[in-house]
């Protein structure tokens, strides 16, 4: 009895300062947000009082009503999402190369290969927007030779940065790591031997990968997707700093409405619907996933 | 087998460079001659020089040191918990608010403690931000620790336990000396995901704190510099140096699982 109550105590004693911690700093705050997007907007920014001096209680539903009401934010949402996949599509082009070759070298390479692809990840993410600036700037050497070509047709320069050709090429370079783990992490168990029993039937180096090695890459390919599409989805820094007027996306709206509108309900709002919307992406990422986890029998689907 | 390899090793190298180019760039610009970042001129020194007489960003690196030591060292007590516990018990509640903050998109954590702090008249500024780097890296740290134990002996604790230990001392005598390395490559990621924060940290500052990574954003919203590109270089050596001790004590930081004999 002591045994078990002393085992009780010791549980709560481990696990009850973190809870409490992500209740008050996290939890709490999360669910206060919920609650301000059913509230009507400050005079001066933040909250209508919540009771105000006819005794009414401030709950409602206008800024959702808002949401529905405005194109435009739909149309951002639209704009974000496009950019997301668009993001997503050129991550898994990029990264299946690197996967397939660190998954196929020695043990000896294989470590330093991946610390590689890690690496950039971890220097700040500002520098790596920042590098972009330096790179699409007007003076760079690439713009220079752009521009020079499009002269030689007799076309007017174009701006590489402040585009949404710089917004793109940004987020795939900062998502890219993401989509590359994932990959590697499922094509390092496939069995060579199928690959080996396809070449003996005849099937091109074509035919096997896209009717062997594709399909069973399938579970990586999801969780490598949700990976860079969630956080993809909320970017506001690279829009912000390497997009031009157009490139708006729903992150640099939600943080106009926090620090300039000041319309606290509306930019909850918009937060809450950004949040579902990435959750049940993940969530149907790792629906679909799950049917095709690589095991033999879907290998035999591949086949088939 | 050769030939059907070398496509693939191109397609990687391109990989690679497209990595990496951007970031050599901004280191070798940080040594050049030059105010424009257009174009090789000559070696100097004169935008580290600059750098270090630089207030404001001295100030900024400052604030950016004390919120990612005190963010650190609270998150890794907290997470270190948060790993032993979700290792020891089956509890429902903490996992999902240890892994949630990480699975949501960063803005959402930034707005939502933005109007907690306001609403609890928490003046915006060092404090709130060090809170707020401690929400999110408590989880990053419980994960680290909590794969240590999942590598480790269980029945060593036990053992310690059988022996007469209480449960206080078979942790701090058996099992913390184990789980050590976890710890302590925990307590650097937190520092440099501190450090390097940008996105909650910009919405949980406030007008009157600067931190490092806002600082940056406001000198490039205003124009390229090549104090940026000395900057972003020392920051990028101290991020290196911190992530690499990390994996040394704990592989499966960097995803290169430590070969088992």
């Amino acid at each position: 009895m002591a045994a078990r109550r002393s085992g009780r105590l010791g549980k709560w004693l481990v696990s009850g300062p973190p809870l409490l911690y992500l209740l008050v700093f996290f939890a709490v705050p999360t669910l206060i947000m919920a609650l301000a997007s059913f509230r009507t907007p400050g005079e001066f920014g933040g909250l209508a009082p919540l009771v105000d001096e006819v005794g009414a209680l401030d709950l409602n539903v206008d800024s959702y009503a808002r949401l529905i009401a405005e194109p435009v934010y739909a149309q951002v949402f639209l704009k974000s999402v496009w950019y997301a996949l668009v993001t997503t599509l050129a991550c898994l082009a990029l990264a299946y190369p690197l996967a397939a070759l660190i998954a196929r070298s020695t043990k000896k390479y294989r470590n330093l290969l991946l610390l590689l692809v890690i690496l950039p990840f971890w220097s700040n993410f500002l520098i790596r927007i920042y590098a972009w600036m330096i790179i699409l700037g007007p003076q760079a050497a690439l713009a220079r030779s752009v521009n020079g070509i499009l002269a030689t047709f007799g076309m007017e320069p174009v701006s590489l940065l402040f585009s949404s050709f710089a917004v793109l090429v940004c987020l795939v370079y900062v998502h890219l790591p993401f989509m590359v783990l994932p990959l590697y992490a499922n094509l390092e168990k496939h069995d060579q031997a199928l690959l080996d029993a396809a070449q003996d039937l005849g099937a091109s180096a074509w035919q096997r990968f896209w009717r062997i090695t594709f399909p069973l890459s399938l579970p990586g390919v999801y969780a490598g997707a949700a990976l860079v599409f969630i956080p993809a989805l909320g970017m506001f820094a690279i829009p912000d700093i390497l997009g031009g007027p157009d490139d708006s996306l729903i992150g640099n709206v939600i943080k106009q409405q926090f620090l300039e509108a000041r319309d606290w309900p509306f930019g909850s709002v918009l937060s809450i619907v950004l949040t579902v919307a990435a959750l049940l992406l993940a969530g149907l990422a790792a629906w679909v996933g799950r049917g095709n986890l690589g095991t033999p029998s879907s290998a035999r689907d591949a086949r088939a | 087998m050769r030939k059907r390899s070398l496509g693939l090793w191109l397609a990687a190298a391109a990989g690679y460079a497209f990595l990496y180019l951007p970031l050599v760039i901004v280191v070798v610009y940080s040594f050049n001659d030059s105010r424009l970042n257009a174009e090789w001129v000559g070696f100097t020194l004169d935008w580290y020089y600059k750098l270090l007489h630089n207030e404001e960003m001295l100030a900024a690196a400052g604030n950016s040191l004390l919120i990612a030591l005190v963010a650190s060292l609270v998150s890794t007590a907290l997470g270190t918990m948060a790993g032993v516990a979700m290792h020891r018990y089956r509890l429902r509640l903490l996992p999902v608010l240890v892994l949630t903050p990480i699975a949501i998109p960063e803005i959402l954590l930034g707005v939502a403690l933005l109007i907690f702090f306001v609403l609890l008249n928490i003046t915006l500024g060092l404090v709130s931000v060090a809170l707020a780097h401690i929400a999110f890296c408590v989880g990053f740290v419980a994960i680290v620790v909590r794969s240590r134990l999942a590598g480790m002996d269980d029945s060593l604790t036990e053992a310690a336990r059988d022996c007469g230990a209480t449960p206080a001392a078979a942790f701090r005598y058996v099992t913390l000396p184990l789980i050590m390395p976890g710890v302590i490559a925990g307590a650097l990621m937190a520092f440099t995901l501190s450090i390097d924060d940008f996105v909650i940290t910009f919405f949980t500052a406030g007008a009157g704190t600067v931190t490092l990574p806002l600082q940056i954003y406001s000198m490039i919203k205003i124009a390229v510099t090549p104090e940026v590109n000395a900057v972003s270089t020392l920051l990028m050596l101290l991020t290196l140096a911190l992530i690499i001790i990390a994996s040394r004590l704990a592989p499966s930081l960097l995803g290169t699982q430590e070969e088992k004999p």
